[in-house]
């Protein structure tokens, strides 16, 4: 478990008053979602903090940071602004993008909203493209239920390959299973095993030649699939992302230049 | 390896890839993750027949979103929050007087037992303590009341509402549909709304919600707008009193919405050109609201800070503004010295001297501009009784001239004119741009005195006061 961050004090919110200073024992875990999933809730859940929660899509406009522990194990969680995709249309965007791909927490989470499941899942499909070490947290299943929709958070994690947690985080549901997923996740005791997205025979065709390709140049530093995918895909913007984080052996460990606000 | 070597590699191997353009693929991928996601929903998420069509909340969305109920149920809904405002307000806005005075006279007559010398009990009583006792009784109880109600359809997630419903003008305005949310929250506080423009992308939008966020009333100046409105419109009509205060308050608001759309119309044509960008805006569940939560936050975060400012800032004001009245310089009180400099052209915006100068020692905080009106006329030796609102507003006309048309100047004035000191320091922090900030402030300010000019001009030309 490599260098990670971790936050002496206690809060770590929109006023700046960050101390950041770095622990070897303790993980980051980074929680993604699509906005107004409730997100900080979890977040909330997870750290006993209490950062401001609202009925706002948006509300979260930078990380915040907190601790939890589980067993004789740290996590460090990190908050990321709302996301509906890794391709980024927004600065908040950006933002998760830049931390799930480039910052490598231990575990990434996706918080999915129960009562949008669909939708919700892009960006989970999106994330289990870059790790495999991902939890899936279907929150708000007490919305759904209201609604008369139920999940089915087994069958999920068969479909995607990864833990999935159902959790009610306003009401602390699921949220001692959540820290024990994601520990075991963290340390290897879970092996999620995501099942890849099939995009057709050309692209994949393609997507085999290019993975061969890049072998030599990504090594393991990211997903050979992932970068192949968003060479075909043209997305500018992430290829440069890419091109520096890959010509800068530091990059990883310089979590704390990506941690800072 | 460095960055720029391997960006050159990756470069090269797509332009050896062998599939269609760019955007086509893009386009596959985005479709091939949702049909899988589609198909993994349909696998694990379970529908309940019996549970009805649709819940509460779908019908109150297909309500609140609907473009002709949207738009009415929106003006409904802020007439309902100050027509409770208005009329909620008055008794104990009263009461608050009557208590007030009693304590003034207990007050005074305590300074003659103790033989205190004239001054200081001109200082102390008429000016410092007779200034904080209308701010406390004309600012407290709409502020109780009205910072709840708003408190309670944020929590409920009604503004993002407010901001689908407007996306569409903003769209045609030149400007981002998001500047609705940013506007929204303008009604709290400026300088917050100021911030909130961070979600905007796009620098030119993001300017274009900066500079126009001054002309939503904010909770500084909420205060102002609802005394003005109880005490000259709505007094003005025989019945229905509260009902025509709350819909010139709408009418005031709204006339708020419209400059803000045709300064963002006239920008995006001029000094800030260009063409709207798009967005997704996802709209929240309805959830209940925490009512413990609203009430802390409406009556600490909100009324008490509020009110907190406004005293802090009325205290030593209404002992300075005591002293300026009854300081003479020849024959005349330094306070009037002053204003009569202002008179003539405040009156020909609609309002006066002193009017003008309260929204000038105004600039810090848009809450004290009321109280320094007041300590403005009341201090000028008048040792009137005071005790009731009906009693300021006799004041008012009798003794200073104010009509309906002064009321509805101060009104537009203190919608349109400039945004406060802390604002423009945020807006500064913001842009990072001393032109910008510059213009964030005059502005307005040429807007309000134009708009007051025009409409003083008109009304008196038509004869209607």
């Amino acid at each position: 478990m490599g260098a990670a961050i971790s936050i002496s004090g206690v809060q770590a919110g929109g006023d700046n008053s960050v101390r950041v200073s770095i622990r070897t024992d303790a993980a980051t875990v980074a929680l993604a979602g699509n906005p107004n999933v409730g997100k900080t809730s979890v977040f909330n859940a997870l750290t006993g903090l209490r950062q401001h929660t609202g009925n706002w899509p948006g509300k979260t406009v930078e990380r915040a940071q907190g601790i939890f522990t589980q067993g004789s194990h740290s996590y460090v969680v990190v908050d990321l602004p709302g996301a509906y995709s890794l391709s980024p249309r927004s600065a908040e965007e950006e933002v998760a993008r830049d931390f799930i791909c480039f910052a490598q927490p231990e575990v990434t989470v996706v918080v999915v909203d129960a009562t949008a499941l669909e939708r919700n899942l892009n960006l989970a499909l999106q994330v289990s493209e870059v790790t495999p070490r991902m939890v899936v947290c279907v929150n708000l299943i007490d919305e759904a239920k209201r609604k008369g929709y139920s999940v089915d958070a087994p069958g999920l994690s068969l479909d995607l390959g990864v833990p999935v947690v159902a959790t009610v985080a306003r009401a602390y549901r699921g949220i001692d299973e959540l820290k024990n997923v994601i520990d075991k996740t963290a340390r290897g005791e879970i092996r999620p095993n995501p099942r890849p997205i099939e995009y057709g025979p050309e692209i994949e065709t393609e997507v085999a030649r290019l993975v061969g390709e890049l072998a030599g140049i990504v090594a393991d530093r990211l997903p050979t699939r992932w970068v192949a995918l968003r060479l075909l895909e043209g997305d500018e913007d992430t290829l440069q992302k890419i091109a520096e984080f890959l010509g800068d052996p530091a990059f990883t460990n310089n979590v704390p230049r990506l941690l800072e606000v | 390896m460095n960055s720029i070597e391997i960006r050159e590699r990756l470069s090269a191997l797509r332009n050896s890839a062998r599939v269609a353009a760019d955007s086509t693929v893009s386009d596959e991928l985005v479709e091939s993750r949702y049909r899988r996601a589609e198909a993994i929903a349909g696998h694990v998420l379970h529908h309940d027949k019996r549970a009805r069509g649709l819940s509460w909340d779908d019908w109150a969305d297909r309500i609140a979103t609907n473009r002709f109920w949207g738009v009415l149920s929106m003006l409904l809904c802020l007439a309902v929050i100050l027509w409770t405002t208005i009329a909620g307000a008055n008794v104990p806005s009263a009461l608050l007087a009557d208590g007030l005075f009693w304590v003034e006279g207990q007050l005074s007559r305590l300074f003659v037992w103790a033989g205190s010398p004239e001054w200081l009990h001109g200082f102390m009583i008429l000016g410092v303590y007779r200034g904080l006792a209308w701010v406390v009784s004309v600012m407290l109880p709409p502020m109780a009341i009205f910072f709840p109600l708003f408190t309670f359809l944020e929590d409920l997630g009604y503004l993002p509402r407010v901001a689908f419903n407007l996306d569409r003008l903003f769209q045609k305005a030149g400007a981002h549909g998001k500047q609705a949310l940013t506007m929204a929250m303008g009604f709290g506080c400026n300088a917050a709304g100021i911030v909130a423009c961070r979600i905007i992308d796009s620098p030119r939008e993001r300017m274009l919600a900066i500079l126009t966020n001054n002309f939503v009333p904010c909770n500084g100046r909420w205060p102002t707008l609802i005394a003005m409105s109880t005490l000259f419109i709505g007094a003005a009509v025989v019945t229905g009193q509260t009902a025509i205060a709350a819909l010139a308050l709408v009418a005031l608001v709204l006339f708020g919405v419209f400059v803000t759309l045709s300064v963002s119309w006239a920008l995006s044509k001029t000094m800030l050109r260009g063409v709207p960008s798009s967005f997704a805006l996802e709209l929240p569940p309805f959830r209940r609201p925490n009512f413990g939560r609203i009430f802390v936050r409406a009556l600490v975060d909100r009324t008490l800070r509020v009110l907190w400012r406004a005293i802090i800032v009325a205290a030593p004001a209404g002992g300075v503004t005591w002293i300026l009245a009854n300081v003479y310089v020849g024959d005349t009180a330094l306070l009037y010295h002053a204003s009569n400099a202002l008179d003539g052209f405040g009156r020909a915006i609609g309002l006066d001297g002193i009017i003008l100068m309260a929204f000038l020692l105004g600039l810090p905080a848009n809450e004290i501009v009321l109280p320094i009106m007041i300590m403005g006329y009341l201090s000028g030796g008048a040792m009137m009784e005071l005790d009731s609102m009906e009693a300021l507003r006799e004041l008012l006309v009798v003794q200073h001239g104010w009509t309906w048309l002064t009321a509805v100047s101060v009104m537009l004035f203190s919608l349109l004119h400039y945004p406060c000191g802390t604002t423009i320091y945020t807006i500064y922090k913001e842009t990072k741009s001393v032109k910008w900030t510059v213009i964030s402030a005059i502005m307005p300010l040429a807007i309000a005195i134009g708009v007051c000019f025009v409409v003083a001009q008109a009304v008196r030309g038509l004869g209607l006061v």
